[in-house]
């Protein structure tokens, strides 16, 4: 007797056992409950913990202590900032700090690590092998070594500001930092940027119109010299019009120390060299393994159509690569704005070392401030991987155009 | 004949001259350092640059360096009358400083001892063709961190598995009646309340349960107490159970009788060890982990760092691939915040707040705290690493597994997870060298580990002269380079090995 057919189950009960469960179906939910009850039990354990300990410890919780006065100075602040500012204002000042010495290094490291993987890949043997000499030296010492070798052996043993190196009769580099003129804004600086930011535009308008071109009728329209006319006649003309958009204060030297001018504090200095030598030695890896993983019969086609070596380069290579490049690259520019958190051991107030260092100690907040502290970290690493994967999207469309 | 004889030539041909040289000293340096106008000027700037770069740091380290002294005296140019490089008198002094930190000098044998077993672990476990790599592995990664906690840290054994599974039970079923009876308190009247008081005593009964299930373990733990040495006793009930458990789970007599082997095998390994360091007898005398320092706190964190952070790795990447919904969000959640915040903002969670997360009553050590937020930062890296090597796996893999009749821990452990970690091996090697560059940061929150022995060591006025800095910066840079560069050239040569079929 032949067994009699089964009922499929229910297509119901089957699509909900497989949305709750997974592949591992009822058992999967079971241990999702076992799960979520064990998840539930440590932070029941966790907060209940804290609570009695910082009852116990006499410290308040809670966000209040942000609007209390700091009362206490900061070295470098891109804000106005005085002693009787309060905490949320300490936060944003170290987040600003933060934020420079990231941008400063983004556009230094990426300088310095582009150089260094085409001297990587230059048929040059001496220079090849001084690049790849620069890169396996630089990426086997940790970071915070480079860090400290800069600001305590380098800058600090830099002559003082009576023998300090001069370079040009107005930039002056002592122990005491670096000190540049500084530029001063004059009534005529808003006309003067709105010429600059008219540049930019015009030229991406020409730009934009060029690969049109190329692409409906390939002709090929030479923009260079528009744009730069309009880039620097521009504000040429405006400044020409209205007068100098800024003055510059020239430093001095008065008794033991410089008067007037800007200074870069040697913090920041070593901060910046440090951050930007140490993750320009992994971008130009980055960099050498994406050119590298071109075919080279791209770079042989673009020859046969008759571009020459640049063209094939700019519109056939580089594109290419940069499809490669463009993750790792992303996060070499996270690991420097995550690193920059370092300056806490040579003093620079950045977020770290003014909110989680000073304003910690002082206040004993730690659950509140680290909390703050780390959700920032968190929201820069998610924005700049944000803005990464639209610029690796609209790179994708336009190759695929 | 003669026909062709009329089309030998009579004359000799010119000699050509000789093809331009591509092979050896000269012809190497016209082909790569001169054949062409911008390649000349790239190959005289980059000479300069070396001759910049290498002549006063060997002039430093070697020709004008001061070897032999006792104070700053030896290096100051006044004394010297030269120019002076390189002052090895402070590194000299500060040696035993830059290795053990504060551990006590006559205890330092303990502390030796644990680097040579080490290194005595670890080579064969490099060498692909050592052989016994199973118990190698077994040996460094699990018996070789508590035999090296126990040598380092000092201090004995008071009981073993039954003790603490025991106290574990009671411990939880405690926290289980204690939650359950204040949920059912705080219920308040109506359908709410009634539910909630409903939930409160099935806490509750839960707590019983297992209390009811840690009854004989601790019935048993009572009873080992009055003998004459509770360790030993405590360690032969462990290993009898233990044993037997063995025995039955892997499938009693009809199997063989290798599970229970093994087991009994590596109890009398273990018991070796114990009578051997005395831990029955209270062990070596203990050195506080705020005596530790320099190398050793070094190697001690990215030891711990890297072994821990297998595992948690391993579960991470599983968690994050696996189908069960909840299970893969948390992954997903935990593995992105922690790549997404510095380690430094984790070492400091790890110090200040983590002791508030604990009861009142318990306290952690400083090291061990960081070595928590180690662990898991470097676990979430490490999870992203292992989860590539398991897509690399080909899925025919794990299916034919599956049609073999294998469950899903069994495909895990024996098909898939030995294939995916053999892929990334290169990757994992890296995160190390991260990990162990990272461990400099737990100087910031005051452990003095080799860079932090070295900041210390700066602060002496006994050897405050122009150089000592670069000196020591030099010596400490040398001794990270070794390491690290040793590292990175290990898993050059295991990636080629592993690809080896590829390019033949």
């Amino acid at each position: 007797m032949a067994d009699a057919p089964r009922k499929p189950p229910l297509r119901l009960v089957a699509r909900l056992r497989r949305t709750l469960g997974g592949q591992a179906g009822w058992a999967g939910v079971v241990i999702q409950i076992l799960f979520v009850a064990a998840v539930v039990w440590i932070g029941y354990e966790i907060v209940e913990n804290a609570r009695a300990n910082l009852q116990a410890q006499r410290i308040a919780s809670g966000f209040g202590f942000l609007s209390n006065t700091a009362s206490f100075a900061v070295s470098q602040a891109l804000i106005p900032f005085s002693e009787s500012d309060t905490y949320a204002r300490v936060f944003v000042v170290g987040l600003l700090n933060t934020l420079l010495v990231s941008i400063v290094g983004i556009a230094i490291a990426t300088i310095i690590g582009v150089a260094v993987a085409l001297g990587r890949l230059s048929p040059n043997w001496l220079l090849a092998r001084i690049s790849g000499g620069y890169v396996e030296l630089i990426r086997n010492l940790p970071l915070l070594f480079q860090i400290l070798f800069w600001y305590l052996a380098v800058l600090a043993t830099l002559p003082n500001p009576r023998q300090s190196i001069s370079l040009l009769g107005s930039v002056f580099l002592s122990n005491r930092g670096l000190v540049v003129p500084n530029p001063v804004p004059q009534p005529s600086f808003g006309v003067f940027a709105v010429a600059i930011a008219v540049g930019i535009v015009a030229s991406l308008v020409m730009r934009s119109y060029a690969r049109h071109q190329l692409f409906a009728k390939g002709e090929k329209l030479t923009i260079w010299p528009f744009a730069l006319a309009t880039l620097i006649g521009l504000p040429a003309l405006a400044a020409v019009m209205f007068g100098a958009p800024v003055k510059f204060d020239m430093p001095e030297l008065k008794g033991f120390n410089f008067a007037g001018g800007a200074r870069v504090l040697p913090e920041f200095a070593a901060l910046t060299i440090a951050l930007s030598t140490y993750t320009a030695a992994f971008i130009a890896e980055i960099v050498r393994a994406g050119i590298q993983s071109v075919p080279k019969g791209q770079m042989e086609a673009g020859a046969s159509l008759g571009l020459t070596r640049g063209q094939t380069l700019r519109q056939v290579v580089i594109p290419q690569a940069m499809r490669v490049i463009l993750p790792p690259l992303t996060n070499q520019y996270l690991n420097l704005t995550k690193n920059s958190s370092l300056a806490v051991a040579i003093g620079y107030p950045d977020l770290f070392s003014v909110f989680a260092g000073t304003a910690l100690s002082q206040t004993g907040q730690a659950v509140e401030i680290i909390a703050l502290t780390m959700g920032v970290y968190l929201l820069l690493s998610l924005v700049t991987s944000a803005i990464m994967s639209f610029y690796g999207w609209r790179l994708n469309r336009s190759l695929a155009a | 004949m003669t026909e062709q004889a009329a089309f030998i030539r009579t004359d000799l041909v010119a000699p050509r001259t000789a093809p331009v040289k591509t092979t050896g000293v000269v012809g190497f340096a016209r082909e790569r350092l001169f054949n062409s106008p911008l390649n000349i000027m790239m190959t005289v700037a980059g000479a300069i640059l070396l001759w910049l770069i290498l002549v006063p740091t060997v002039k430093f380290l070697f020709v004008d360096a001061v070897w032999t002294g006792s104070d700053r005296n030896a290096c100051l140019e006044a004394n010297v009358g030269r120019v002076v490089g390189a002052c090895w008198p402070f590194v000299q002094a500060k040696f035993d400083q830059f290795i053990y930190g504060f551990y006590p000098a006559d205890q330092r044998w303990r502390v030796n001892l644990t680097f040579v077993l080490g290194a005595l672990l670890l080579l064969p476990l490099l060498i692909p063709r050592a052989p016994a790599k199973a118990l190698n592995s077994g040996l460094f990664f699990i018996a070789y961190p508590v035999i090296g906690f126990f040598l380092l840290r000092g201090g004995g054994l008071k009981g073993f598995a039954v003790h603490w599974i025991a106290d574990l039970g009671s411990g939880l079923a405690l926290s289980f009646q204690e939650a359950g009876g204040r949920l059912a308190s705080t219920a308040t009247a109506g359908a709410p309340g009634q539910v909630i008081s409903f939930l409160g005593r099935l806490v509750g009964w839960i707590g019983d349960g297992l209390a009811l299930l840690a009854w004989p373990l601790a019935w048993l733990r009572d009873y080992i107490e009055r003998f004459h040495s509770p360790l030993w006793a405590d360690f032969i009930a462990t290993a009898i159970i233990v044993s037997l458990l063995m025995f039955v789970l892997t499938g009693g007599v009809r199997n063989g009788w290798r599970a229970l082997f093994t087991s009994i095998a590596i109890f009398a390994g273990t018991a070796v060890v114990i009578a051997v360091m005395g831990l029955d007898r209270g062990g070596l005398p203990i050195v506080d982990t705020r005596a530790w320092g320099g190398l050793l706190v070094t190697l001690v964190v990215s030891v711990t760092g890297i072994v821990a952070s297998m595992p948690v790795g391993m579960a991470l990447a599983l968690g994050r691939r696996s189908t069960i919904p909840l299970i893969r969000v948390f992954s997903i959640a935990f593995i992105e915040f922690w790549r997404g915040v510095p380690l430094i903002t984790v070492l400091f969670f790890a110090t200040y707040m983590l002791p508030l997360f604990l009861p009142g009553n318990f306290t952690v050590d400083g090291l061990v705290r960081v070595l928590i937020g180690i662990a898991l930062f470097a676990g979430a890296y490490n999870a992203e690493v292992i989860r590539g090597g398991l897509q690399a796996v080909p899925r025919g893999q794990p299916e034919a597994a599956s049609a073999l009749g294998l469950s899903y821990w069994k495909t895990t452990g024996l098909i898939v997870m030995p294939q995916a970690l053999r892929h990334v091996i290169p990757g994992l090697v890296n995160s190390f060298i991260a990990l162990f560059k990272d461990t400099t940061l737990v100087l910031i929150v005051a452990i003095f580990d080799l860079l932090g022995q070295l900041r210390a060591s700066f602060a002496d006025p006994n050897w405050a002269t122009p150089t000592t800095l670069f000196t020591g910066f030099a010596f400490t840079g040398i001794i990270y380079f070794v390491f690290c560069f040793g590292m990175s050239r290990y898993s050059l040569f295991v990636e080629r090995r592993l690809n080896a079929h590829k390019n033949v």
